[in-house]
């Protein structure tokens, strides 16, 4: 509903990522299953599916975090390797499920360190102090302040992030991953345990990101969420990727629902979604399935 | 009406008695103990500090009334009078107990020691049992005093123990000061200067004690002092003004510590001096490892050691196998050198592991650099270092034709050899404090914070982990090294038995450890605090020689117990005087580092 052009639009560009067969297996447990998935310049993607089909786990692929045990994942063409540094340098950002912000530093300091990979002052330039390095240090604060402003988290600054309210360290995630400029953002799950209002900032901060010309893969089980703001929607059960398309697409098909209402969601929100998911299948029987590539 | 009994329970004191009997208590018990620190509390002089005079005090008695005196001070500030308050920003109830109580210890103490050194109570006079009498009815006033604040979110009343309990811990507990005046930027830089000078006399009369008992007194009623200061808020109050003119703090501080020579008129504690500085130099190296990259190495005492042998090789000592004198700039920075490459090759492989390997693996090449030390003497291996007979006869500095080895006078003022090494180990000090602090206060030392808090997180921001915790340990050798070539030469012996893992002289990699964790990680004044302290209490107290390890374990286990965090707080301090009273979180302690809310599985 949102962006249906500007997708069309960018159909034939390269992809901004492409993961393809990625499969993650620990000991005999594969927990991401030969999964293939683009996303293209300007998009907002879905991941979704039940706890523990992989999404987290695939995400920890893309960036690096775990070497897939197979497949490949290139971003804008260029294969990735499996060195977080290196990918978040390449422009992939991403923030966690479980908040894993710098706990005892400040808010301006977390979005600083953000910004690692886009400057190079190193240990010489700060011990001399020379202007280069007031200067590169004065860019970079006020660089991290626009993203606070931008994120509302502005008269904050100095706050310890571990003194921040539950919602704002998540929209401090997502600052000090916008920081490092990525061409990429992916979002763990980042309306986990917010309040109505919260989501729905959330979301306008997803759509202005998006708008900055940032393209995100978002992870989050609150369906409205999703369907309100994604191009595409991939489902995730047991490791495997098991349809691909809009959300119309999506919501239609009879194994998504399947596979929710095996394994139902944690929490009250999740109930409400199945029902919504057995509503619209009522409407419709058409199922579509789609590849990522 | 829950409300009320609430607010009247958060001021009632730990002994119901009514605010002015409470206030006349602790008048008479504090002046009771003020005119018996002028009456004798022995008969005998073999007590040292002479206790026996009957007219004036002397000796631990100058303690007891140095006590009775502030706590008067602060019995007075308590009766509201315009022009003290500055004293007590945050109330006066606290510091008056903590003030009766130090005065307490230390007579308390005085007397115990009294009767223990001579034999039996019949050596106390009168005197005596009118100090003790007086000091304790000056506590038990105090405990009646009103709590200084109702709103103090800490201790809660919750919290298990009977009332009486909770109600000592609340009057014990520090309350956040009311915000200051603004004052005119001369008058804050005045009270900066006039904050050091005072703690340089602190430490002066500390380090001149003569008899360890004196030096107990002092640290009794200094330790019970500071926490009375913090409790007034005047200790919140500096570091704010620090915080603010920190260039000016720091140049204070330096030249603080710079007077210290000339206060002295013989070279005896002057080396103790020269040691503090050596071993703080040292622990703030340690610090960067440590405190600001959270990698803990238990070995770090060998990168002194390999500045200290470097520099003693080449000092043109007679015993050094290699003969060669180089001049001591080329000799520092051989040591750094030395220290740099020992640093890399330990670093490079073993900064890969994580938390406790790591820990175990510095260990073992701690232990491996004395251990080859000790065999490169000729017969177990090359002769480079004469094992355990270590590199005698280092000769003393020359720098621009001044003799460090002799005694010169400065500015009118006789200054030793030990004056010299001081005056220059404090330059290298004031080196390694701008190079900790230009260091911390850069993308690189926010890059070394981040991988201590989240090693993971730091990463996907595009940190390269390894990297980054290897140019922490490189600067942290580095400056170690650089520490060691003044060591050789002020030890004037280097052998391997001064950089072990653990032993009763710091520095030594345990006490490293512990002066940067008990004065407080990631902080720079902290670990210069805490080296201080943990040479100094040792070198006073020697008559504890052979305790001396299990109370510093005691001590250690005990600071854990009651302020994790050392004894200068990271930024927390710093962030208490923003208005926001964002630390309204209750009982941060209690939650170490943790985001909040977590649920689900690790990313
Ligand atoms: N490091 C790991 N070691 C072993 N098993 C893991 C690891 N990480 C995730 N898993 C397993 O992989 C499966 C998928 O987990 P995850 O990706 O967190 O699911 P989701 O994010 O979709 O809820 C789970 O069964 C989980 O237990
Ligand atoms: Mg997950």
């Amino acid at each position: 509903m949102t962006t249906t052009s500007l997708t069309k639009t960018d159909d034939h560009s390269t992809p901004i990522l492409a993961a393809t067969g990625v499969t993650m297996r620990f000991g005999g447990l594969t927990a991401v299953r030969a999964v293939d998935l683009t996303v293209r310049p300007g998009e907002i993607v879905g991941l979704i599916g039940p706890n523990g089909a992989g999404k987290t786990t695939f995400f920890n692929c893309l960036t690096g975090l775990y070497v897939p045990t197979e497949g490949r994942v290139a971003y804008q063409g260029t294969v990735l390797p499996p060195k977080p540094h290196l990918v978040t340098q390449a422009g992939i950002a991403r923030t966690f499920q479980n908040i894993r912000l710098f706990a005892n530093m400040t808010v301006l300091e977390n979005v600083l360190v953000g910004r690692h990979t886009r400057t190079k002052e190193g240990l010489a330039s700060a011990l001399l102090r020379l202007p280069s390095f007031r200067r590169a240090e004065q860019a970079s604060k006020e660089r991290s302040m626009e993203l606070l402003e931008f994120t509302g988290l502005a008269t904050k600054c100095d706050h310890l992030a571990r003194n921040l309210p539950y919602g704002e360290q998540r929209k401090l995630e997502i600052a000090r991953a916008l920081a490092s400029e990525p061409g990429l953002l992916l979002l763990d799950e980042p309306t986990a345990g917010m309040n109505p209002q919260e989501t729905r900032a959330t979301e306008e901060l997803v759509l202005a990101v998006r708008d900055q010309g940032t393209a995100v893969l978002v992870i989050e089980h609150d369906m409205r969420f999703i369907f309100r703001l994604c191009d595409r929607v991939a489902v995730l059960v047991q490791g495997e990727k098991l349809i691909e398309g809009t959300s119309e697409t999506v919501q239609a098909d009879e194994r998504v629902i399947a596979a929710y209402l095996g394994t139902p969601f944690e929490g009250a929100p999740g109930s409400d979604e199945v029902a919504e998911v057995e509503a619209a299948e009522a409407h419709q029987h058409t199922a579509q399935t789609e590849d990522g590539q | 009406m829950t409300i009320h009994t609430t607010t009247l329970d958060g001021t009632s004191p730990p002994l119901p008695l009514s605010p002015t009997l409470a206030r006349a208590l602790t008048a008479i018990g504090t002046i009771g103990a003020l005119i018996s620190t002028f009456v004798a509390w022995t008969w005998t002089t073999s007590f040292p500090g002479n206790l026996t005079v009957t007219g004036y005090p002397g000796g631990l008695q100058l303690i007891t009334l140095t006590g009775a005196v502030l706590t008067t001070v602060y019995l007075i500030v308590g009766y509201g009078i315009r022009g003290l308050r500055w004293l007590a920003p945050a109330g006066t109830s606290g510091p008056v107990l903590y003030l009766a109580l130090g005065t307490l210890g230390t007579t308390w103490y005085t007397l115990l020691a009294i009767t223990v050194d001579l034999g039996g109570l019949a050596n106390l006079e009168p005197g005596g049992y009118i100090a003790a009498a007086t000091t304790l009815i000056a506590v038990i006033g105090a405990l009646g005093l009103p709590t200084d604040s109702a709103t103090d979110p800490r201790p809660s009343p919750n919290a298990p123990g009977p009332p009486s309990w909770y109600r000592l811990r609340r009057a014990l507990a520090s309350v956040p000061p009311q915000r200051a005046k603004p004052l005119p930027v001369w008058a804050e830089i005045l009270a900066i200067a006039i904050a050091f000078g005072i703690g340089l006399y602190l430490f002066t009369y500390g380090i001149d004690t003569e008899y360890a008992e004196l030096f107990l007194g002092y640290l009794i009623l200094t330790s019970f002092g500071f926490a009375a200061l913090n409790s007034a808020g005047l200790i919140a109050r500096l570091t704010a003004l620090t915080t603010k003119h920190h260039n000016i703090a720091l140049a204070a501080a330096f030249v603080a510590a710079a007077c210290f020579p000339f206060t002295q008129d013989n070279d005896t504690y002057t080396s103790v001096g020269a040691y503090i500085l050596i071993f703080a130099t040292v622990a703030l190296g340690l610090n960067v490892v440590v405190g600001l990259a959270g990698l803990l190495d238990l070995g770090y005492v060998a990168f002194l050691g390999v500045g200290a042998y470097a520099a003693a090789l080449v000092s043109g000592s007679p015993e050094s196998s290699i003969g060669v004198h180089f001049p001591f700039w080329a000799a520092m920075l051989t040591g750094a050198a030395a220290s740099l490459v020992f640093g890399v090759l330990i670093g490079a492989p073993t900064l890969r592991l994580r938390g406790d390997y790591l820990a175990i693996v510095t260990l073992g090449f701690g232990e491996i650099f004395r251990i080859s030390m000790l065999n490169l003497n000729g017969t177990t291996g090359p002769d480079v270092t004469n094992g355990s007979m270590g590199i005698p006869n280092v000769p003393s500095l020359k720098i621009f034709g001044f003799d460090f080895g002799e005694n010169h006078n400065i500015l009118g003022y006789p200054i030793g050899p030990f004056g010299n090494y001081y005056l220059l180990m404090l330059l290298v000090t004031a080196f390694v404090v701008l190079v900790f602090r230009r260091a911390a206060e850069s993308r690189i030392g926010r890059a070394w914070v981040a991988i201590r808090e989240d090693e993971t997180a730091a990463t996907a921001m595009g940190i390269n982990g390894f990297r980054l915790k290897l140019l922490a340990f490189a600067l942290g050798a580095t400056l170690a090294g650089l520490a060691g070539t003044v060591q050789a030469h002020v030890t004037t012996t280097v052998t391997p038995e001064q950089y072990q893992f653990a032993g009763p002289v710091p520095p030594n990699s345990a006490f490293l450890l512990a002066a940067v964790i008990l004065g407080g990680m990631g902080t720079l004044s902290g670990p210069i605090i805490g080296a201080a302290l943990l040479y100094l209490i040792p070198a006073k107290l020697d008559f504890m020689a052979d305790y001396q390890l299990l109370l510093f374990g005691l001590a250690l286990i005990l600071l854990m117990r009651f302020r994790p965090e050392g004894l200068v707080a990271d930024r927390r301090k710093q962030l208490e005087f923003h208005e926001t009273g964002q630390l309204d979180v209750p009982d941060q302690d209690r939650l170490p580092g943790q985001g909040i809310g977590i649920t689900k599985a690790e990313a």
